[in-house]
Protein backbone atom coordinates (compact mmCIF):
# COMPACT_ATOMS: atom_id res chain seq x y z
CA UNK A 1 0.00 0.00 0.00
CA UNK A 2 2.89 2.32 0.80
CA UNK A 3 3.90 2.01 -2.86
CA UNK A 4 0.65 3.46 -4.16
CA UNK A 5 0.84 6.40 -1.77
CA UNK A 6 4.41 7.03 -2.88
CA UNK A 7 3.56 6.86 -6.58
CA UNK A 8 0.71 9.31 -6.03
CA UNK A 9 2.94 11.69 -4.10
CA UNK A 10 5.68 11.47 -6.71
CA UNK A 11 3.19 12.21 -9.49
CA UNK A 12 2.28 15.54 -7.86
CA UNK A 13 5.83 16.33 -6.72
CA UNK A 14 7.09 15.93 -10.30
CA UNK A 15 4.77 18.68 -11.57
CA UNK A 16 5.94 22.08 -10.27
CA UNK A 17 2.58 23.78 -10.78
CA UNK A 18 0.63 20.95 -9.11
CA UNK A 19 3.01 21.14 -6.15
CA UNK A 20 2.60 24.92 -5.98
CA UNK A 21 -1.22 24.59 -5.90
CA UNK A 22 -0.87 22.13 -3.00
CA UNK A 23 -2.68 19.39 -4.94
CA UNK A 24 -3.18 16.06 -3.23
CA UNK A 25 -3.73 12.89 -5.22
CA UNK A 26 -6.31 10.68 -3.50
CA UNK A 27 -7.03 8.02 -6.15
CA UNK A 28 -5.10 6.87 -9.25
CA UNK A 29 -6.50 3.64 -10.59
CA UNK A 30 -7.96 2.13 -13.79
CA UNK A 31 -8.46 5.41 -15.61
CA UNK A 32 -9.98 7.18 -12.60
CA UNK A 33 -8.20 9.93 -10.73
CA UNK A 34 -9.28 11.98 -7.70
CA UNK A 35 -7.28 15.08 -6.76
CA UNK A 36 -8.05 17.72 -4.15
CA UNK A 37 -6.97 21.36 -3.96
CA UNK A 38 -7.03 22.98 -0.51
CA UNK A 39 -8.43 26.51 -0.16
CA UNK A 40 -5.67 29.08 -0.49
CA UNK A 41 -6.03 32.88 -0.38
CA UNK A 42 -3.56 33.25 -3.27
CA UNK A 43 -6.08 31.52 -5.58
CA UNK A 44 -8.95 33.92 -4.88
CA UNK A 45 -10.61 35.41 -7.96
CA UNK A 46 -12.95 37.84 -6.27
CA UNK A 47 -11.38 39.73 -3.35
CA UNK A 48 -14.83 40.92 -2.23
CA UNK A 49 -16.17 37.40 -1.68
CA UNK A 50 -13.06 35.20 -1.30
CA UNK A 51 -14.30 32.84 -4.04
CA UNK A 52 -11.57 30.79 -5.79
CA UNK A 53 -10.78 31.87 -9.38
CA UNK A 54 -12.18 29.67 -12.15
CA UNK A 55 -8.67 29.42 -13.61
CA UNK A 56 -7.40 27.58 -10.54
CA UNK A 57 -10.32 25.15 -10.85
CA UNK A 58 -9.35 24.67 -14.53
CA UNK A 59 -5.77 23.87 -13.53
CA UNK A 60 -7.03 21.30 -11.00
CA UNK A 61 -9.36 19.68 -13.55
CA UNK A 62 -6.68 19.62 -16.27
CA UNK A 63 -4.19 17.93 -13.93
CA UNK A 64 -6.81 15.44 -12.75
CA UNK A 65 -7.79 14.61 -16.36
CA UNK A 66 -4.17 14.02 -17.36
CA UNK A 67 -3.72 11.74 -14.34
CA UNK A 68 -6.81 9.74 -15.34
CA UNK A 69 -5.29 9.16 -18.82
CA UNK A 70 -1.94 8.14 -17.32
CA UNK A 71 -3.51 5.50 -15.06
CA UNK A 72 -5.67 3.96 -17.80
CA UNK A 73 -5.09 0.17 -18.01
CA UNK A 74 -3.59 0.52 -21.54
CA UNK A 75 -0.66 2.31 -19.88
CA UNK A 76 0.20 5.34 -22.04
CA UNK A 77 3.73 6.66 -21.65
CA UNK A 78 2.68 10.27 -21.86
CA UNK A 79 -0.22 12.60 -22.56
CA UNK A 80 -1.02 16.23 -23.39
CA UNK A 81 -4.30 18.13 -23.51
CA UNK A 82 -5.74 18.59 -27.02
CA UNK A 83 -8.83 20.44 -25.82
CA UNK A 84 -10.74 21.03 -22.64
CA UNK A 85 -14.23 22.49 -22.32
CA UNK A 86 -15.10 23.71 -18.85
CA UNK A 87 -18.62 24.51 -17.63
CA UNK A 88 -18.82 26.65 -14.51
CA UNK A 89 -21.99 25.83 -12.61
CA UNK A 90 -21.53 27.88 -9.45
CA UNK A 91 -18.98 29.59 -7.20
CA UNK A 92 -17.06 27.32 -4.84
CA UNK A 93 -17.71 28.01 -1.14
CA UNK A 94 -14.86 30.17 0.27
CA UNK A 95 -12.74 28.09 2.64
CA UNK A 96 -13.71 24.74 1.09
CA UNK A 97 -11.30 22.24 -0.43
CA UNK A 98 -12.19 21.54 -4.07
CA UNK A 99 -12.04 17.91 -5.19
CA UNK A 100 -11.96 16.80 -8.82
CA UNK A 101 -12.81 13.31 -10.07
CA UNK A 102 -11.76 12.47 -13.62
CA UNK A 103 -12.64 9.38 -15.66
CA UNK A 104 -10.87 8.38 -18.84
CA UNK A 105 -13.96 6.75 -20.37
CA UNK A 106 -12.64 5.97 -23.83
CA UNK A 107 -9.23 5.38 -25.28
CA UNK A 108 -8.05 4.86 -28.86
CA UNK A 109 -4.44 4.32 -29.99
CA UNK A 110 -3.97 8.08 -30.27
CA UNK A 111 -6.72 9.85 -28.34
CA UNK A 112 -8.07 9.62 -24.78
CA UNK A 113 -11.49 11.03 -23.84
CA UNK A 114 -12.02 12.31 -20.30
CA UNK A 115 -14.88 13.63 -18.18
CA UNK A 116 -14.19 15.45 -14.93
CA UNK A 117 -16.31 16.94 -12.15
CA UNK A 118 -15.23 19.32 -9.37
CA UNK A 119 -17.11 19.67 -6.08
CA UNK A 120 -16.68 21.48 -2.74
CA UNK A 121 -18.25 20.34 0.58
CA UNK A 122 -21.67 20.27 -1.13
CA UNK A 123 -20.82 17.15 -3.12
CA UNK A 124 -24.25 16.87 -4.77
CA UNK A 125 -23.90 20.15 -6.66
CA UNK A 126 -20.79 20.34 -8.86
CA UNK A 127 -18.83 23.59 -8.95
CA UNK A 128 -17.66 22.80 -12.49
CA UNK A 129 -17.51 19.97 -14.98
CA UNK A 130 -15.28 19.54 -18.01
CA UNK A 131 -14.74 17.22 -20.94
CA UNK A 132 -11.45 16.88 -22.71
CA UNK A 133 -9.53 15.10 -25.42
CA UNK A 134 -5.92 14.11 -24.72
CA UNK A 135 -3.05 12.79 -26.80
CA UNK A 136 -1.82 9.25 -26.14
CA UNK A 137 1.92 8.86 -26.44
CA UNK A 138 4.06 5.76 -26.57
CA UNK A 139 1.25 3.31 -25.84
CA UNK A 140 2.11 -0.35 -26.36
CA UNK B 1 -31.71 51.46 -21.20
CA UNK B 2 -29.10 54.03 -20.34
CA UNK B 3 -28.54 56.71 -22.88
CA UNK B 4 -26.94 59.58 -20.96
CA UNK B 5 -23.37 60.17 -22.07
CA UNK B 6 -20.56 61.54 -19.97
CA UNK B 7 -19.79 65.17 -20.73
CA UNK B 8 -16.50 65.44 -22.62
CA UNK B 9 -13.74 67.36 -20.92
CA UNK B 10 -10.94 69.36 -22.47
CA UNK B 11 -8.20 67.62 -24.47
CA UNK B 12 -6.02 67.52 -21.35
CA UNK B 13 -8.88 66.23 -19.17
CA UNK B 14 -9.71 63.46 -21.63
CA UNK B 15 -6.05 62.42 -21.83
CA UNK B 16 -5.76 62.48 -18.02
CA UNK B 17 -8.93 60.40 -17.70
CA UNK B 18 -7.50 57.70 -19.96
CA UNK B 19 -4.28 57.62 -17.98
CA UNK B 20 -6.19 57.37 -14.71
CA UNK B 21 -8.41 54.68 -16.22
CA UNK B 22 -5.35 52.54 -16.98
CA UNK B 23 -3.95 53.00 -13.48
CA UNK B 24 -7.31 52.17 -11.87
CA UNK B 25 -7.94 49.09 -14.05
CA UNK B 26 -4.42 47.74 -13.51
CA UNK B 27 -4.92 48.20 -9.77
CA UNK B 28 -8.24 46.35 -10.01
CA UNK B 29 -6.51 43.44 -11.81
CA UNK B 30 -3.73 43.33 -9.22
CA UNK B 31 -6.29 43.30 -6.40
CA UNK B 32 -7.32 39.85 -7.65
CA UNK B 33 -4.99 37.48 -5.74
CA UNK B 34 -5.02 34.79 -8.44
CA UNK B 35 -3.96 37.27 -11.17
CA UNK B 36 -1.11 38.43 -8.91
CA UNK B 37 -0.22 34.79 -8.17
CA UNK B 38 0.11 33.96 -11.89
CA UNK B 39 2.00 37.24 -12.40
CA UNK B 40 -0.21 38.43 -15.29
CA UNK B 41 0.35 42.02 -16.39
CA UNK B 42 -1.67 44.15 -18.83
CA UNK B 43 -0.60 46.61 -21.49
CA UNK B 44 -3.18 48.81 -23.27
CA UNK B 45 -2.46 50.50 -26.59
CA UNK B 46 -5.58 52.30 -27.80
CA UNK B 47 -8.43 49.81 -27.56
CA UNK B 48 -6.05 46.85 -27.75
CA UNK B 49 -5.26 45.07 -24.50
CA UNK B 50 -2.35 42.64 -24.32
CA UNK B 51 -1.98 40.34 -21.33
CA UNK B 52 1.55 39.21 -20.48
CA UNK B 53 2.42 36.07 -18.51
CA UNK B 54 6.11 36.18 -17.56
CA UNK B 55 7.58 32.69 -17.31
CA UNK B 56 8.06 31.31 -13.80
CA UNK B 57 9.28 27.90 -12.63
CA UNK B 58 6.08 27.30 -10.65
CA UNK B 59 3.98 27.45 -13.87
CA UNK B 60 5.56 24.29 -15.30
CA UNK B 61 3.25 21.33 -15.91
CA UNK B 62 5.63 19.02 -17.73
CA UNK B 63 9.13 19.11 -16.24
CA UNK B 64 10.60 16.84 -18.97
CA UNK B 65 9.94 19.08 -21.99
CA UNK B 66 9.67 21.49 -20.04
CA UNK B 67 6.28 23.08 -20.78
CA UNK B 68 3.82 25.44 -19.11
CA UNK B 69 0.95 23.67 -17.32
CA UNK B 70 -2.19 23.37 -19.48
CA UNK B 71 -4.24 24.64 -16.57
CA UNK B 72 -2.08 27.76 -16.38
CA UNK B 73 -2.60 28.32 -20.11
CA UNK B 74 -6.38 27.96 -19.63
CA UNK B 75 -6.30 30.34 -16.67
CA UNK B 76 -4.18 32.89 -18.54
CA UNK B 77 -6.61 32.86 -21.49
CA UNK B 78 -9.61 33.16 -19.17
CA UNK B 79 -8.08 36.04 -17.20
CA UNK B 80 -7.40 37.83 -20.52
CA UNK B 81 -10.95 37.25 -21.75
CA UNK B 82 -12.55 38.42 -18.49
CA UNK B 83 -10.30 41.48 -18.23
CA UNK B 84 -10.93 42.52 -21.86
CA UNK B 85 -14.68 42.08 -21.39
CA UNK B 86 -14.67 43.84 -18.00
CA UNK B 87 -12.81 46.84 -19.40
CA UNK B 88 -15.31 47.10 -22.25
CA UNK B 89 -18.22 46.81 -19.82
CA UNK B 90 -16.78 49.20 -17.21
CA UNK B 91 -15.79 51.81 -19.81
CA UNK B 92 -19.41 51.87 -21.00
CA UNK B 93 -20.47 52.38 -17.36
CA UNK B 94 -17.94 55.17 -16.99
CA UNK B 95 -19.36 56.86 -20.07
CA UNK B 96 -22.89 56.75 -18.64
CA UNK B 97 -21.73 57.91 -15.21
CA UNK B 98 -22.68 54.60 -13.52
CA UNK B 99 -19.05 53.87 -12.63
CA UNK B 100 -17.27 56.12 -10.19
CA UNK B 101 -13.45 55.91 -10.51
CA UNK B 102 -13.04 57.38 -6.99
CA UNK B 103 -14.92 54.44 -5.49
CA UNK B 104 -12.97 52.02 -7.69
CA UNK B 105 -9.70 53.54 -6.45
CA UNK B 106 -10.89 53.18 -2.85
CA UNK B 107 -10.95 49.43 -3.43
CA UNK B 108 -14.63 48.91 -4.19
CA UNK B 109 -14.79 45.87 -6.45
CA UNK B 110 -17.40 46.35 -9.20
CA UNK B 111 -19.48 43.37 -10.28
CA UNK B 112 -17.73 41.64 -13.17
CA UNK B 113 -18.75 39.18 -15.92
CA UNK B 114 -18.94 35.53 -14.81
CA UNK B 115 -17.65 32.67 -16.93
CA UNK B 116 -20.39 30.29 -18.08
CA UNK B 117 -18.16 28.02 -20.14
CA UNK B 118 -14.67 28.10 -21.58
CA UNK B 119 -13.22 25.89 -24.32
CA UNK B 120 -9.47 25.75 -24.74
CA UNK B 121 -7.70 24.52 -27.83
CA UNK B 122 -4.09 23.48 -27.16
CA UNK B 123 -2.17 23.97 -30.39
CA UNK B 124 1.41 23.37 -29.25
CA UNK B 125 3.14 23.19 -25.91
CA UNK B 126 3.79 26.41 -24.02
CA UNK B 127 7.57 26.78 -23.85
CA UNK B 128 9.37 28.02 -20.72
CA UNK B 129 9.28 31.68 -21.80
CA UNK B 130 6.97 34.70 -21.62
CA UNK B 131 3.48 34.38 -23.12
CA UNK B 132 1.11 36.97 -24.56
CA UNK B 133 -2.64 36.94 -25.12
CA UNK B 134 -5.30 39.12 -26.69
CA UNK B 135 -9.07 38.71 -26.67
CA UNK B 136 -11.71 39.74 -29.19
CA UNK B 137 -15.28 40.29 -28.05
CA UNK B 138 -17.34 38.46 -30.67
CA UNK B 139 -20.60 39.57 -29.16
CA UNK B 140 -21.35 41.74 -26.14
CA UNK B 141 -25.02 41.41 -25.34
CA UNK B 142 -26.80 42.79 -22.29
CA UNK B 143 -26.98 39.36 -20.63
CA UNK B 144 -24.47 37.18 -22.46
CA UNK B 145 -21.17 37.78 -24.16
CA UNK B 146 -18.98 35.60 -26.37
CA UNK B 147 -15.22 36.13 -26.37
CA UNK B 148 -12.42 34.60 -28.42
CA UNK B 149 -8.86 34.73 -27.11
CA UNK B 150 -5.47 33.77 -28.55
CA UNK B 151 -2.08 33.20 -26.91
CA UNK B 152 1.39 33.11 -28.42
CA UNK B 153 5.03 33.31 -27.37
CA UNK B 154 7.87 34.49 -29.64
CA UNK B 155 5.94 34.42 -32.90
CA UNK B 156 2.44 35.93 -33.04
CA UNK B 157 1.56 33.85 -36.13
CA UNK B 158 2.26 30.61 -34.24
CA UNK B 159 -0.43 30.50 -31.54
CA UNK B 160 0.15 27.95 -28.78
CA UNK B 161 -3.44 28.09 -27.53
CA UNK B 162 -6.79 29.68 -28.31
CA UNK B 163 -10.12 29.64 -26.52
CA UNK B 164 -13.75 30.70 -26.77
CA UNK B 165 -15.83 31.47 -23.73
CA UNK B 166 -19.35 32.57 -22.87
CA UNK B 167 -19.93 35.01 -20.05
CA UNK B 168 -22.87 36.20 -17.99
CA UNK B 169 -22.87 39.99 -17.74
CA UNK B 170 -23.63 41.67 -14.39
CA UNK B 171 -27.34 42.50 -14.18
CA UNK B 172 -28.75 45.69 -12.74
CA UNK B 173 -30.24 45.21 -9.30
CA UNK B 174 -33.67 46.81 -9.37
Amino acid sequence: MMDKVNIARQFIQAIPHARDLGLELLTLEDGVSVISMPYDKKLVGNPATGVIHGGAVSALMDTCSGAAVMCHPTGPAGTATIDLRIDYMRSAKPGDTITATATCYHMTRSVAFVRVTAVDSDTDNPVATATGAFTVEGSI
Amino acid sequence: MTSAKRKRGSVQEEQALRHRWDVSLNALALSVPYIAYLGVDFDRRGDELTAILPFQEKLIGNPFLPAIHGGVTAAFLEVTAVMTLSRHYLWERLETGELDLDRLDQGEVPRLPKTIDFTVDYLRSGLPRDSYARARISRAGRRYASVHVEAWQDDHTRLFAQATGHFLMPQKRD
